[in-house]
């Protein structure tokens, strides 16, 4: 050893080092999370080993957690436009009531699977026009079109269901709710997709781009000539389209249609954005985070049962877990930005 | 002289507020402007017009390059090459550099898909060349949020530079700013001058418009309440007047507007 291969080996030591705290500082969200998400599992593998060493679990979670996941993906856009959507549960009914309508008159499952699709594309289209055109707060204009949606819907039903095993063996149940190998909820597959789309568009183009500068200062965004209106009501049309597809996909993996379907889901996929880091204020946050928080929303459900809690306790138990790895998260991000 | 902009009979009313009245307002080729005048004096009214962000009551002309425009817009405002360089509102905080260089002029494929990686290399020889960043600690990537006021500064007036604007607007680029980055500042504003460009230079200390501007605007209670080039009047007897407009919305004492400019008015 001399002195030499010292003075050799330092400058490429502190290169690495600033740029492994550059990665740090550039994916702390992400990076964040991930802990979060060991630290989850983790506490599940010690609270039930034999459950979270089986597959039956893990394929358990990919078929329940897709329902809110495919929601709370485009959510993240509308969050990270400082907006929010309080209506996609009521959305998803629509959307499948869309379904049900020209089902029970046509029979023709593929017309009914557009009729579904361009419901929600137009009750999320309309959740933007009255935010962004009428300029009601997202958070009261959601709110209303929620109970509005979810009113049209028991109209037209009359508040009864509609079995949907007549789609069973068509392309339509098996691509969005069989079993791929006869493993792998089809459910996966599409948020798992739905994750990489998404991805690309709030990274890769030109509108994912205004959802930032948009979310983060809307005022400069104008000045520099972003089109504010349509990039908003691009984003509550999408949430639109997603949750009446999400809606779908829910539908077809128990093989009925209720009227209440989408109840239940608001706080989970909520939850899965904001653990995920995605700033309540709007201009940051990553799909990657929503994506990793969804599965650790939805283990922490499955897990309390399988964990052998029941009863009274799971809420206390839910509860404690997601302010635990919500502080957990924000405070790992922070820490890693500022390194 | 050859004028870019001139501005006939300007006036903006919101709701029962009348925030410019009949303002007649120009700018030279290559001339910096300083205006001047309190706050809510409608000196932002004015900019925002300019930009296309607000629209004039109707009767009011804007003429680029002598010729009328009519339906004037931000995207035609940005055509003729008008720019402007907010201090606070300009800048995305939680956003990397890149994006805040090229927000609302991303550089795109026809799909509209991003070229991340031109952007982010233009980004750094821009920092490098222009903006003179030499720093480590700040790359393409660093958040806007953790930069000093001069570098966001220098962040905004980058951005206008490489766009080739023929107008930039400064509002209150001096503002919160240390002395060396004021400095900076006005130098760039020289540099406005030297590229054959012309430049709106808006602030409210007369002191950081003189030394730069070739004419200083004064604006009041949305009128103009006078004009001076610089070569007809010293520091000394500016200031003088000044005190004498926001004492008694007047530009001298026996009631007269300044050089070259209309009487105003009723007042």
């Amino acid at each position: 050893m001399n002195s030499n291969s010292v003075k050799a080996e330092l400058p490429s030591r502190t290169t690495l080092w600033s740029a492994v705290t550059r990665l740090l500082r550039r994916y702390g969200l992400q990076i964040g999370i991930v802990f979060v998400g060991i630290f989850v599992w983790l506490l599940f593998l010690i609270g039930s080993p034999r459950t979270f060493l089986s597959f039956p679990i893990y394929s358990s979670f990919m078929s329940t957690t897709p329902f809110f996941a495919l929601m709370a993906l485009p959510l993240t856009l509308v969050i990270i436009a400082a907006e929010i959507d309080l209506s996609f549960p009521s959305i998803m009914a629509f959307g499948m009531t869309a379904f049900a309508l020209v089902l029970t008159r046509t029979g023709n499952v593929a017309l009914a699977f557009v009729a579904c699709l361009l419901a929600g594309l137009f009750a999320g289209w309309l959740n933007g026009i009255i935010v962004v055109r009428v300029g009601i707060p997202s958070l009261v204009a959601t709110l209303g079109t929620q109970f509005f949606w979810r009113g049209v819907v028991l109209v037209v039903t009359a508040g009864n269901g509609i079995g949907l095993t007549s789609t069973i063996g068509t392309v339509f149940h098996e691509g969005v709710a069989g079993r791929i190998g006869g493993l792998v909820p089809a459910q996966m597959i599409w948020t798992v997709a739905a994750a990489v789309v998404l991805w690309f568009v709030l990274n890769r183009h030109r509108f994912g781009a205004h959802v930032y500068l948009v979310g983060d200062n809307v005022e400069s965004a104008r000045l520099m000539g972003v089109n504010v209106e349509r990039t908003k009501i691009t984003v509550f049309a999408l949430m639109g389209l997603f949750a009446a597809f999400a809606g779908f996909v829910v539908s077809e993996e128990v093989l009925y249609f209720w009227p209440t379907l989408g109840e239940g889901y608001l706080l989970n996929t909520l939850a899965s954005v904001f653990l995920g880091g995605t700033s309540v204020f709007g201009g940051t946050g990553t799909i990657f985070g929503t994506f990793v928080a969804s599965f650790i929303i939805g283990a922490i459900n499955a897990g309390i049962v399988a964990a052998g809690l029941t009863g009274f306790w799971t809420n206390v138990i839910y509860g404690l877990i997601v302010v635990v790895s919500v502080s957990l998260q924000a405070v790992l991000s922070r820490k890693l930005a500022h390194s | 002289m050859d004028y870019f902009l001139q501005m006939r009979n300007i006036s903006k009313t919101f709701g029962e507020v009348k925030a410019l009245r009949n303002v007649n307002f120009e700018v030279g080729t290559n001339e910096i402007v300083g205006l001047l005048g309190d706050n809510g004096a409608g000196k932002s009214t004015l900019i925002k017009i300019i930009m296309g962000y607000h629209r004039p009551d109707p009767g009011g002309e804007i003429i680029l390059k002598g010729k009328k425009v009519e339906d004037w817009s931000v995207e035609k405002a940005r055509s003729y090459g008008i720019e402007a360089v907010y201090q606070e509102r300009a800048l995305a905080d939680l956003q990397p550099l890149w994006r805040n260089i090229f927000m609302g002029r991303e550089i795109t494929n026809r799909f509209g898909v991003l070229d991340v990686k031109k952007m982010r290399e233009e980004t750094d020889r821009l920092m490098r060349t222009t903006m003179g960043f030499t720093s480590a600690a700040i790359s393409a990537d660093s958040l806007v949020r953790n930069m000093s006021g001069g570098e966001r500064q220098g962040v905004a007036i980058t951005r206008a530079l490489y766009f080739q604007a023929e107008m930039i607007i400064l509002d209150e680029p001096t503002m919160g700013l240390s002395l060396s980055e004021t400095k900076k500042c006005l130098e760039f504003v020289e540099d406005i001058k030297k590229a054959g460009k012309c430049c709106i230079f808006i602030d409210h200390n007369i002191y950081h418009v003189y030394p730069v501007a070739d004419r200083i605007v004064v604006i009041d209670r949305g009128m103009v309440a006078g004009q001076f080039y610089k070569n007809q009047v010293s520091l000394e007897e500016l200031t003088a007047r000044l005190y004498l407009v926001a004492q008694t919305g007047r530009l001298n004492s026996n009631g007269e507007a300044g050089a070259g400019e209309e009487p105003r008015g009723e007042l």
